[in-house]
């Protein structure tokens, strides 16, 4: 098997920013070509943002990182126009077994919403997911979209002024200069440009130590997630299966803390520890073997100055759940429609504070998330484990006690409600669609509801009368008239009127919903729509 | 829609004596501990609990629980 990322992808080229006589300013600099640095260079692009993405490397990811990808990123990728992609590269699973010590406790079944285009979640290795974000970013620059990804383009020095950023860039051939009105650090949780900034990271660091092991086999076990605590082949720690694309699985097992990890990195210390997990005879060959810690932390403040961090720049998260990539595409997701309204000159500046406001709720959420599981998984006192073991016990014969059994929660999107952007509700439907949430897609005659969606503001009509637009102080909302005879399933009345005969929703470029009524008033959505745009 | 009135008193935690046999409700729990080593014990307790718990359910009456226990422990 060629291993992708020993492949350039994005390999150095000379630019003329390099042959400038003065420094050359861009709208938008994104340092970081992982998966959240890509993604908001797509949607900027997309809106007709012109944006570079610098990366100190020239191809993707080494080795295994994220594997699993949830519904909302897919969405995410939807609008941006590759979520297909990633679903027809991945691999769906619904299934799952708990096992603690040497017995299966409970089956588990991750049914997916019905009417939902995406399903809960699909496996798909990092490395090819970068590898299709650069090959939608090769399609978009063939039609000509204003964007570049610059290779072996390493930041070396920012700094920060009252409109703008100045980096110093390291190439090949000797540093540049360059300047961005706004400057996207997307450079992973030791982010450079955060250091550089001397800004702090605080958290919660964890000991214990993890073995990834990425295996290539034949083996006839099932697409299912197989979860044990304490293992008889790995005493008093945890372990993971967990199936990728092309007979790649995933195997994580605890370590413990204070290990050497050299050591433990070792093949012929590798295997034998595989060999206890899978069986004897089980042929497999080891395709990756890397060692991790990590720690739930984040930065305090997510915007600074011209300075916007996203993804793992900005909090990082343990494994536990696949919050990591997932948060970091609705960072990207958040960010871009508000970076373009600002930069056209139709949102204030400090539009961009609700970025702010409302990912550092999803970090604290996910953090909390990540967090619990981790308590769970890796019980850090004796009382701990024991409470932990008592559930686990409970949970063989007891259904009511494995919703307490915590190997992960599965990312799920934040619903905001400190947002400033967000009005208060005006109809008495579902909570699931109050104003704060992502939209929950629908089935219709014709489609999807999420794929009318777009990236625009959206007034969303259900059996209601509106204009088929309206603009304030620059910003259009247009009119999406659905009823609820155009979904027979019912999805979109259960979702979006409840008891209720109509409703009309705002819906952000993002999918969130920002306002929500009975009925079509003016001068209710305009002072929705000024609100979500930072303007009240 | 749940009647809100029903919902407060289910999270409301019993506080005044509720037991119908107290006595033999002690009993009962000391037997079951007979011939157990600490760690079964404590095992079982830990058990016990998650039992109870679930059978409270509310967030707002487990919470009170825990309180409770903590603060008796704190005037012993
Ligand atoms: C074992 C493991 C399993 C995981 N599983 C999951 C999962 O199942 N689901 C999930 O959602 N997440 C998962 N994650 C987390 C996920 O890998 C990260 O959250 C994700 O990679 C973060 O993306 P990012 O774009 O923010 O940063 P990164 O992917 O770290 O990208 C940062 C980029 O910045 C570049 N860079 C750094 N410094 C500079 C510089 N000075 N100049 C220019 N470029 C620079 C780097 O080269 C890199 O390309 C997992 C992580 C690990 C370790």
């Amino acid at each position: 098997m060629t291993k992708i990322f020993e492949s350039p992808l994005y390999a150095y080229h000379r630019s003329p920013d390099q042959d400038a006589a003065v420094p050359v300013r861009h709208p938008v600099l994104i340092i970081g070509a992982g998966p959240v640095g890509l993604t908001t260079a797509i949607d900027l692009a997309q809106l007709g943002v012109p944006v570079v993405v610098l990366d100190d490397n020239d191809r993707v990811v080494t080795g295994s990182r994220a594997i699993c990808f949830a519904k909302r990123p897919l969405e995410i990728l939807d609008r941006l126009g590759c979520g297909q992609q990633m679903v027809d590269h991945g691999i769906g699973w619904s299934r799952g077994k708990v096992f603690s010590r040497d017995r299966a406790i409970y089956d588990f079944n991750l049914t997916d919403t019905p009417g939902h285009k995406r399903p809960a979640f699909i496996n798909l290795q990092q490395y090819t997911f970068e590898r299709l974000l650069v090959e939608k970013i090769r399609a978009m620059q063939a039609e000509g979209a204003p964007i570049e990804i610059r290779g072996c383009n390493k930041v070396e020095a920012i700094g920060q002024h009252y409109d703008h950023v100045t980096i110093e860039v390291d190439t090949p051939e000797g540093s540049y200069t360059l300047e961005a009105d706004w400057l996207i650090a997307c450079d992973g949780a030791r982010s450079p440009t955060r250091r550089m900034l001397g800004i702090a990271f605080d958290g919660e660091v964890f000991e214990d130590n993890f073995l990834i092991a990425d295996v290539v086999m034949q083996a006839n076990f099932p697409t299912e997630r197989w979860f044990w605590f304490d293992p008889p082949f790995n005493p008093g720690q945890s372990a993971l299966l967990h199936k990728q694309p092309e007979n790649v699985w995933r195997i994580d097992l605890q370590l413990g803390p204070d290990i050497d990890k050299e050591r433990e990195k070792r093949p012929e210390n590798v295997i034998p520890r595989l060999k206890a997990m899978l069986g004897e005879h089980v042929e497999f060959k080891l395709e990756w073997v890397s060692i991790y810690s990590f720690q739930c932390c984040r930065m305090e403040r997510f915007v600074h100055g011209r300075t916007i961090f996203a993804g793992d720049a900005a909090h990082q998260v343990s494994p536990f759940g696949a919050r990591g990539a997932n948060s970091g595409l609705q960072d990207a997701d958040n960010l871009s429609w508000k970076l373009h309204l600002i930069l056209t000159g139709k949102a204030p500046n400090s539009l961009m504070e609700s970025y702010h406001t409302e990912r550092a709720e999803a970090a604290d959420e996910n953090i909390l998330n990540s967090t619990r599981a981790t308590e769970f998984i890796t019980p850090k006192s004796d009382m701990s484990r024991l409470l932990r073991d008592a559930v686990l016990d409970l949970a063989a014969d007891q259904e009511f006690a494995r919703p307490l059994v915590n190997s992960g929660r599965l990312s799920t999107p934040c619903t905001y409600r400190n947002s400033p952007l967000i009005s208060a509700d005006a109809l008495a439907g579902p909570a699931l669609t109050c104003p704060g949430s992502p939209c929950p897609d629908a089935p219709l005659s014709e489609g999807h509801l999420l794929d009318k969606l777009g990236n625009r503001f959206i007034l969303l009509t259900i059996d209601a009368e509106a204009p088929d637009a309206f603009e304030e102080c620059g910003v259009r909302a247009e009119r999406l008239a659905l009823s609820v005879r155009d979904d027979p399933s019912l999805t979109l009345k259960r979702q979006y009127l409840g008891d209720c005969p109509a409703g009309v929703y705002l819906i952000r470029p993002d999918q969130y919903i920002a306002a929500r009524r009975d009925s079509y008033d003016d001068r209710h959505f305009r002072a929705a729509l000024r609100r979500a745009t930072g303007k009240e | 829609m749940s009647d809100p009135l029903s919902k407060t008193l289910s999270e409301k935690l019993t506080l005044t004596p509720n037991f119908e046999d107290a006595d033999a409700f002690f009993a009962a729990l000391t037997q079951a501990h007979t011939g157990l080593t600490r760690a079964e014990s404590d095992a079982l307790n830990a058990r016990l609990i998650f039992v109870l718990a679930n059978h409270i359910g509310g967030s707002a009456a487990l919470n009170t629980a825990i309180a409770t226990a903590k603060a008796a422990h704190a005037t012993a």
